[in-house]
């Protein structure tokens, strides 16, 4: 027995809301699907229950996602938290699992809203536990309050890393030391997108901001370090690393790791959607037209999980998606409408090209020299062993699983999978797009049998 | 069991809490936060072991990509505990290495 929709999204985060919102506004039912306990995504997680004083401390752009949140609340648009999509039909059937059942619903359009993850930030020690991404501990402050007991190094680079120390320090957190990889040279290639920047002057000042608050504020910051590496045998006790020639070691029990995000790009490629390396963003992005459309399929993608865009972009993305499909299905659409939001995306996504180039992860934090690093963190392959199957003929990603169950844990890849590539790239002298990606197949989530009985 | 915690909710509590146990160590901890974030605050340092070599491993991404963080929750192996949110009573364990299936024969009582 399967429902069905106009529209069925998933992901409840800012590209999902203002999609379905979008839809909603032009007549067409619409179903959310979301595996998270509340609506938000992860940028505007637990917005709507975070008390006063955390909203004070994460700031405005999280603030921001209220009226979203709100506008979604009033849209009439169907929301299932806590629902885990496991198969996506290229007939726009979804297969999800929520309260210990798998149900299944079918969209006339189905939108891909899965938005980002962090870049993996594969280094000896990431497997340890007090090492987390920062991402992630931001995720805790918004859902939890919760906070770094002890003193923190934050490491690595992106403005999602400048953004959490800036947020640490108003809530009285000590940060033992920023640990800054970005290099010299990304400064210069950042200029090449100069005028970009200049008409996202605001998002750069904001940024450059935070960077000055944080030094005057007497946090040790290290700039351009290489070579990271954790140190501890059982948990985290410490951080060591290059900086000016010289090798640097900082104890602590907590390090938080950051380089960026990426799309999280499990459904599209599940879907069997054709997807390009991009040299820019160092990701996989999955062919679409203007609108988002995979192919000649009913399936759409919008927001960050088709290309990095940030939250408000991701937003107008989403509804740009719903414009398309509400007129597929019918419905007249307002060219002005139309026009108006694609105005909005440009000045809204103006600086990413500079932001791209700027925090440009370092080749040797995404591609590691050393050959101990676990690069599948859930059946413990290193760098070495996926090199040593390069040298025996192992020619990409889905012949790792079969040299050493490279991929195969429960994550499905999603921790590992950019680096094989790249790493198998860089043995064969061949580009990504040569070596390609694993196949990534239904159910992209684990299920148990049981969610299948009656 | 439990260690110095890497991370704490400051502040009284101000909203409801329940109990969870833990290892059969009860926690009490804040109401409507995930499993994950709760055994972070309870001091849990160590949450799973890995698959093949058998070694300490902890919530690494909170957002449900890396699976790091699963735990036993209420008698079901392999769980994502960042998320699951608490609930009073909750029974959590340690997932050592992988999960198995416990095979019974017919008529026999699970």
């Amino acid at each position: 027995m399967s429902a069905a929709a106009d529209l069925v999204v998933v992901g409840c985060g800012p590209a999902g809301m203002a999609a379905a919102c979008e839809a909603r506004a032009l007549g067409l039912s619409v179903i959310v699907l979301d595996e998270q306990p509340a609506l938000g995504g992860q940028i505007y997680r637990n917005i709507e229950a975070a008390p006063a004083d955390r909203v004070a401390v994460l700031g405005k752009d999280y603030e921001a996602g209220r009226s979203l949140a709100a506008e979604f609340r009033n849209s009439g648009a169907g929301h299932l938290h806590g629902a885990t999509v496991w198969n996506v039909a290229q007939n726009g059937a979804v297969d999800y699992v929520a309260d210990g059942r798998s149900r299944q619903v079918v969209g006339k359009a189905v939108l891909l809203a899965s938005g980002a993850m962090e870049r993996p930030f594969p280094i000896r020690g990431w497997t340890l536990p007090g090492v987390l991404g920062a991402g992630a501990a931001q995720i805790l402050l918004k859902g939890s309050g919760a906070l770094p007991s002890g003193p923190v190094i934050l490491a690595g680079c992106g403005p999602l890393l400048y953004l959490l120390a800036w947020q640490y320090l108003r809530a009285g957190v000590t940060i033992a030391a920023i640990v800054d990889t970005t290099a010299g040279s990304g400064y210069l290639g950042a200029i090449r997108h100069g005028v970009g920047a200049v008409r996202g002057w605001r998002d750069l000042a904001k940024g450059l901001k935070l960077i000055a608050t944080l030094r005057r504020n007497g946090v040790r910051f290290y700039s351009a370090a290489s070579d990271l590496v954790i140190q501890g045998e059982r948990q985290a006790e410490g951080l060591s690393f290059l900086h000016r020639g010289r090798r640097v070691t900082l104890p602590a029990s907590l390090v938080l790791l950051h380089q960026g995000v990426v799309p999280n790009t499990q459904l599209s490629w599940s879907t069997g959607a054709a997807h390009r390396w991009d040299g820019e963003q160092l990701c996989w992005l999955p062919e679409t037209d203007r609108w988002g459309r995979l192919g000649e399929t009913p399936l759409y993608v919008a927001g960050d999980s088709r290309a990095i865009v940030g939250a408000q972009a991701s937003a107008t993305q989403g509804r740009l998606s719903a414009l398309a499909v509400a007129e597929r299905t019918g419905r007249a659409v307002d060219s002005g409408r139309r026009t108006a939001l694609l105005a909005l995306f440009e000045r809204q996504s103006h600086i990413r090209r500079f932001l791209n180039s700027l925090y440009r992860p370092a080749d040797a934090n995404r591609i590691p020299r050393d050959p101990a690093v676990i690069v599948c963190r859930c059946e413990e392959v290193t760098a070495g062993q996926i090199r040593g199957y390069v040298e025996l003929g192992c020619r990409g990603p889905n012949q790792t699983k079969a040299f050493g169950r490279c991929g195969m844990g429960p994550c499905q890849g999603r921790l590992c999978g950019l680096t094989v590539t790249e790493i198998i790239a860089e043995v064969r002298g061949a580009t990504p797009d040569d070596v390609g990606y694993y196949r990534i197949r239904a159910p992209i989530k684990p299920v148990m049998l049981g969610d299948f009985v009656d | 069991m439990t260690i110095e915690p890497l991370f704490t909710v400051p502040g009284a509590p101000a909203g409801a809490s329940v109990t969870i146990v833990f290892e059969g160590t009860p926690l009490r901890v804040p109401a409507g936060i995930t499993v994950a974030a709760a055994l972070l605050v309870g001091g849990v340092r160590e949450f799973r072991s890995s698959v093949v070599g058998g070694v300490p491993r902890a919530p690494y991404c909170m957002m449900g990509v890396c699976f790091e963080c699963l735990v036993e929750i209420d008698g079901v192996p392999a769980r994502q505990s960042c998320l699951i949110p608490v609930h009073e009573g909750m029974v959590v364990a340690r997932q050592l290495g992988a999960a198995h299936l416990d095979v019974f024969s017919p008529g026999e009582e699970p």
